[in-house]
């Protein structure tokens, strides 16, 4: 498995590694964790011109907080995303599902800006940032814009990040007291989603106060499924009302078919997963 | 399991010694052929057909030629008329259809990943750069996919000069044969009649270490290193099919990381390499990526198989008719033929009925040729029989235990002559049956279904019955012959005693992850009463292991094992003539024990180690006595060996998702004498593991052009440890008679046994919404639409054991369970 010929530039500083996007046009691509780049070019399903690799550029790891926010830097690897305790407490969904990310090796490599950039709607982490209400930022030449998620993912691996722009930092509304839960539905342990349901709900005085709810690979990006929000604000956190709200999963859902799962199946499962999910997640 | 320290005293046999291959493997000093690098070497990428069928109009390999580092790029059309033909050892019928098979495609490609061009470089990266200069014209030609099409006189032709898709027809008939009696007869007045379609999915073998070969001519001899199974047969053939001479070329497999028979083949890039290395009189070496393995090494299984059965309704069965349908892929490799006939012999089980016909139909299809695969027709039988029997037992609402216990041959009743021809020397089944019912706890289980059963839970509970036998030890040379395989089933060994008392035992036997070194060392021990650690195992290279015929079939213990302990007695043999002359008595008057010779009735004796010193000196010794202590045996096994045993699965599937969970696992294999319990144990589990990846995992599966789909390890689904439960394994042992040792085989015990255990499992748990199959393997989708199909069928789907009906031969899905 030997990859074409390629240049290969390892900036420090985001505004070289921008000026290295620039100056390598429009062949260029950003290696983040590798974890999806890098089988890629070796099996030459992908043969860049040059490529521009994030890791010395140590500015963009690490979580704080901002402005009532979380902000993740996309160099930061699932494994410290799992680990941080910013996001455990304010963003429980999200650690939650990065725990569910392939194995220990892809998860000490693989970062969290790569995966939302990769936007492979089998990815498990585009849904909770979904759900979660999360905003990219992007900086390019003209310097940084935030672009919120329901806008970053376009299509099956294609975001609004520009060809000269970079995903520097993924910022995350505080969700403090929010319970969660990410139901992922794969083959075998390693295998990504057939179809994943992020859920995060507030329970304020025996109700459900306010509810998120994200669909991986339902879809050619993350779905975020408003029905089933709407049908649960104000319920009680029952079972009853919760498999009443699943029922609306599939709404606006566009699911593919492949050897896994056929598109009807998939709504299936999205339905008998997001109970799961929010039977889970709400303690039911 | 783990490994016990142990004292001297002790025979070696029995002993859980912990590997000695191990501490260097694990700590990577490891010899792969990858890892050989040789002064002016070269390395061969090789570019492969992206279509499944298609004529070759045009290659243009002008560009690649003038690429940085290139050697030589060569075509089929430069090799024509020196490749030969790729061999095939196994003409099952006389008028088999072969096609011309060349190792790099001339004219046309028959499937996606065939080779089509060879690019020689200086380094790995611009070999396989020149692949992408090379410019192949294709003119597509219909493509042969589905295996029951393909049989039908209408279908597209693979190889248009045969005229036909289907390469033979073979069948057993035990009327015809004289084993018993006339099946159509039994299915006429039979009380209950099954019939059955089951499909054996395609499966891909991989094996961890990727192929590789590396090919030396500058010596006297050519060297070829290979990740091989079988060092022996690759000289034979490497010498038949480009006609060098066989004493010109020395083969060794060096470590190789695992085969499960993917490895047991003479593969075209083992010729290429040879052929390359010959072309430019320098070495060349091959290593293929994963993607490469995937498309181009051969897969394993392939079969639609229908049954009819015939029983009474007291579950006796009276007669079982098999048709076969088995894919053979493009091409036939080196025993793709034979591999489905194997199954003949196997579909009868560990049961006594009277009457069997076996056919089977060998047909080309576009797709990567087939062969061995772990277990190789006798878990595709295994399986067939197995979900039959359990047919059974929902038909008659009978236990599935006891439909076979009425069925099984009794302990009492080996040597039994089977209705397939087959002699079984020895078995316990109740035995066997009897401690996995009780470490199973079968009664609670069978008690937690009924409730949940009944409290309509989302996950019910099956539970699955395997109670298998096989036949391994290829095998009796006659037996072979009789089934017109091309080579004998012999094993050699030769003993030899080192002038300091050290001792090199020498096997025709191949490892590849088995642990013959660990086992073969035990087995020598304890025959000469040296220690352990004095033995050494010489293996896999034909210079230093100049005759056998390599490790497949659960062979190499029943064997080659058997082999080496019987050279080791002709050691001592030897040695007690060398001994008597020295200590001036008759050898009559010598025993010998724990390395040492003593004369009875006195305390004179002398050690074995004094007797090599002896014989390495040659100062004193019987008249005729040649001055070495070695001996070599050529042993022919009498019979096969049969283990056996009883699986049980407990499976949880929820009907909500179709997901199936593993919930417990117990099996206990009888596989006579244990040389040693770890790596039995080690067998045991990485066995359960295939098995239970084709019942719920693994497929190959080719999209309408004939592409692979599940071309890699992240679409071809291998589960890990993670996915699969923890196993609970014991073992009864009921000596095999057929060799001194007592041994059977036990490498593809588990993969046989387990499959029909866990769909079987699968099919129980959900076998009351009207679901009678899943085809394998057992995905949540599929499980999911069986149920679903039974649902909305359920007003007219009969109860399960409402009946001696019989199921619709034209409907055998009439749940929609297969999908």
């Amino acid at each position: 498995m030997i990859p074409a010929e390629f240049d290969y530039v390892a900036p420090s500083t985001v505004e070289e590694a921008v000026r290295a996007l620039r100056d390598a046009g429009e062949d260029a691509k950003v290696l983040a964790g590798g974890q999806s780049l890098l089988p890629v070019l070796r099996m030459r399903l992908a043969a860049p011109s040059t490529v521009v690799d994030l890791g010395k550029v140590s500015e963009m790891r690490g979580v704080r907080e901002e402005d009532g926010n979380l902000v993740i830097g996309a160099m930061t690897t699932h494994h410290e995303v799992v680990r941080d305790g910013l996001v455990n407490e304010h963003a429980s969904l999200l650690a939650l599902a990065t725990r569910t990310v392939a194995d220990p090796q892809v998860r000490h490599r693989g970062t969290l800006g790569g995966s939302l950039a990769h936007a492979d709607p089998a990815g498990d982490l585009l849904a909770p940032v979904l759900a979660l209400e999360g905003e990219m930022v992007l900086a390019g030449p003209q310097g940084r814009r935030t672009v919120p998620a329901d806008e970053f993912f376009v299509d099956h691996f294609t975001t609004a990040v520009g060809p000269e722009e970079l995903l520097v930092e993924v910022r995350v509304p505080k969700h403090t007291g929010w319970s969660a839960h990410y139901e992922k539905f794969n083959r075998v342990a390693q295998a990504w989603s057939v179809v994943g349901v992020a859920a995060t709900v507030l329970v304020e005085d025996g109700r459900i106060a306010r509810a998120r709810v994200g669909l991986t690979n339902m879809g050619s990006t993350p779905v975020r499924a408003h029905g089933v929000e709407r049908a649960l604000l104000g319920a009680s956190p029952t079972g009853e009302a919760v498999r009443r709200a699943a029922e609306r999963a599939h709404e606006g859902t566009s699911p593919g078919s492949d050897a896994s799962a056929d598109a009807d199946y998939r709504q299936h499962l999205a339905e008998v997963l997001t109970g799961r999910a929010l039977a889970t997640a709400a303690g039911v | 399991m783990t490994a016990t320290p142990v004292s001297p005293s002790e025979p070696e046999i029995g002993r859980a010694r912990r590997r000695k291959e191990d501490a260097r493997l694990v700590t990577g000093r490891t010899r792969w052929t990858d890892n050989m690098s040789l002064p002016g070497m070269v390395h061969l990428a090789v570019l492969r057909s992206p279509v499944a069928h298609a004529r070759i109009s045009a290659i243009d390999t002008t560009e690649a030629r003038r690429m940085p580092g290139v050697h030589e790029v060569v075509t089929g059309a430069d090799l024509a008329e020196r490749q030969g033909s790729m061999p095939c050892a196994w003409p099952v019928t006389p008028d088999m259809k072969t096609p011309y098979a060349p190792a790099l495609a001339v004219e046309e490609v028959h499937f996606a990943g065939e080779a089509v061009a060879m690019v020689a470089a200086r380094s790995a990266a611009e070999a396989r750069d020149a692949l992408d200069a090379i410019d192949v014209d294709y003119e597509d030609r219909e493509v042969v996919l589905d295996v029951e099409a393909a049989a039908r006189d209408d279908s597209p032709l693979v190889h248009e000069e045969l005229g036909t898709n289907r390469s033979a027809t073979w069948t057993f008939d035990s009327a015809e044969a004289g084993t018993g009696g006339d099946v159509e007869r039994a299915l006429r007045d039979a009380e209950v009649r099954l019939d059955r379609t089951f499909r054996q999915q395609r499966l891909i073998p991989a094996f961890m270490e990727p192929r590789s070969v590396l090919v030396d001519p500058t010596g006297e001899q050519y060297t070829v290193w290979s990740s091989t199974q079988v060092p022996h047969i690759l000289r034979t053939m490497i010498a038949m099919t480009l006609g060098v001479g066989e004493h010109k070329v020395r083969v060794i497999a060096p470590d190789v990381g695992g085969g499960f028979g993917g490895k047991l083949q003479v593969t075209p890039e083992e010729m290429l390499t040879f052929l390359m290395a010959e072309r430019l009189g320098r070495p060349v070496k091959w290593t293929e990526s994963r993607s490469e393995t995937m498309v181009s090494a051969h897969h394993g299984r392939d079969q639609v198989q229908r049954l009819s059965l015939a029983a009474r309704a007291d579950g006796t069965v009276t007669g079982l008719k098999v048709d076969l349908l088995a894919d053979m892929g493009a091409y036939l490799r080196l025993v793709t033929p034979g591999i489905p006939i194997l199954g003949a012999l196997m579909f009868n089980a560990i049961y006594k009925f009277d009457s069997y016909r076996f056919t089977c139909t060998n047909v080309f299809t576009t797709k990567t040729p087939t062969d061995a695969y772990r277990g190789a027709g006798r878990p595709e039988a295994t399986f067939a029989i197995e979900r039959m029997m359990d047919e059974l037992a929902a038909e008659l609402d009978m236990d599935p235990l006891e439909v076979r216990r009425r069925n099984w041959i009794n302990h009492d009743e080996f040597p039994f002559d089977t209705v397939a021809g087959l002699t079984y020397d020895s078995g316990d089944y109740e035995a066997a049956t009897d401690r996995a019912v009780e470490m199973f706890g079968y009664q609670q289980l069978r008690d937690e279904q009924l409730r949940r059963r009944q409290r309509g839970d989302t996950v019910q509970l099956g539970i699955g019955v395997s109670t298998f036998t096989e036949m391994c030890g290829l095998a009796p040379s006659r037996v072979l012959g009789s089934l017109s395989y091309g080579a004998g089933g012999w094993e050699h060994s030769q003993v030899r005693v080192l002038p300091t008392g050290k001792v090199e035992v020498v096997t025709g036997t191949s490892p590849h992850g088995q642990g013959h070194v660990t086992a073969w060392s035990q087995l020598v021990a304890d025959r000469l009463g040296v220690p352990f650690e004095d033995v050494e195992v010489l293996h896999g290279d034909t210079q230093s292991s100049p005759r056998g015929l390599d490790t497949y079939g659960s062979r190499s213990l029943a064997v080659g094992g058997v082999a080496a302990v019987r050279a080791s007695d002709r050691v001592i043999d030897k040695a007690r003539s060398i001994a008597a002359h020295l200590l001036e008595c008759s050898e009559q008057d010598l025993d010998f024990s724990a390395g040492r010779f003593s004369v009875r009735g006195t305390d004179r004796g002398m050690a074995l180690t004094e007797v090599a010193l002896a014989a390495f000196t040659a100062h004193d010794l019987p008249e005729g006595v040649e001055p070495n202590l070695d001996a070599e045996v050529s042993h022919d096994p009498e019979n096969f060996s049969f283990p056996h045993g009883t699986h049980l699965c407990a499976a949880e599937v929820d009907t909500e998702t179709g997901r199936v969970r593993i919930r417990s696992y117990v099996c206990v294999d009888d596989v006579g004498t244990v040389v040693n319990p770890l790596v039995v144990e080690g067998q045991v589990h990485g066995g359960l593991a295939q098995g239970i990846a084709q019942a719920l995992y693994e497929e190959a599966v080719h999209d309408e052009d004939g592409t692979l789909t599940t071309a890699t390890l992240a679409d071809y689904l291998v589960p890990s440890a993670v996915d699969l439960p923890e196993f609970h394994t014991d073992r009864t042992e009921t000596d095999a008679t057929s060799n001194p040792l007592g041994v059977k085989g036990v490498g593809e015990a588990g993969t046989i046994a387990s499959t029909p255990a866990v769909v079987n499992a699968v099919v129980d748990a959900i076998r009351h919404y009207g679901v009678t199959d899943v085809r394998m393997p057992c995905s949540p989708q599929r499980v999911w639409r069986a149920l679903s199909g039974a649902r909305a069928s359920s007003a007219t789907a009969a109860e399960s054991g409402g009946g001696l009906g019989s199921v619709d031969p034209d409907q055998p899905f009439p749940t929609g369970g297969d999908r």
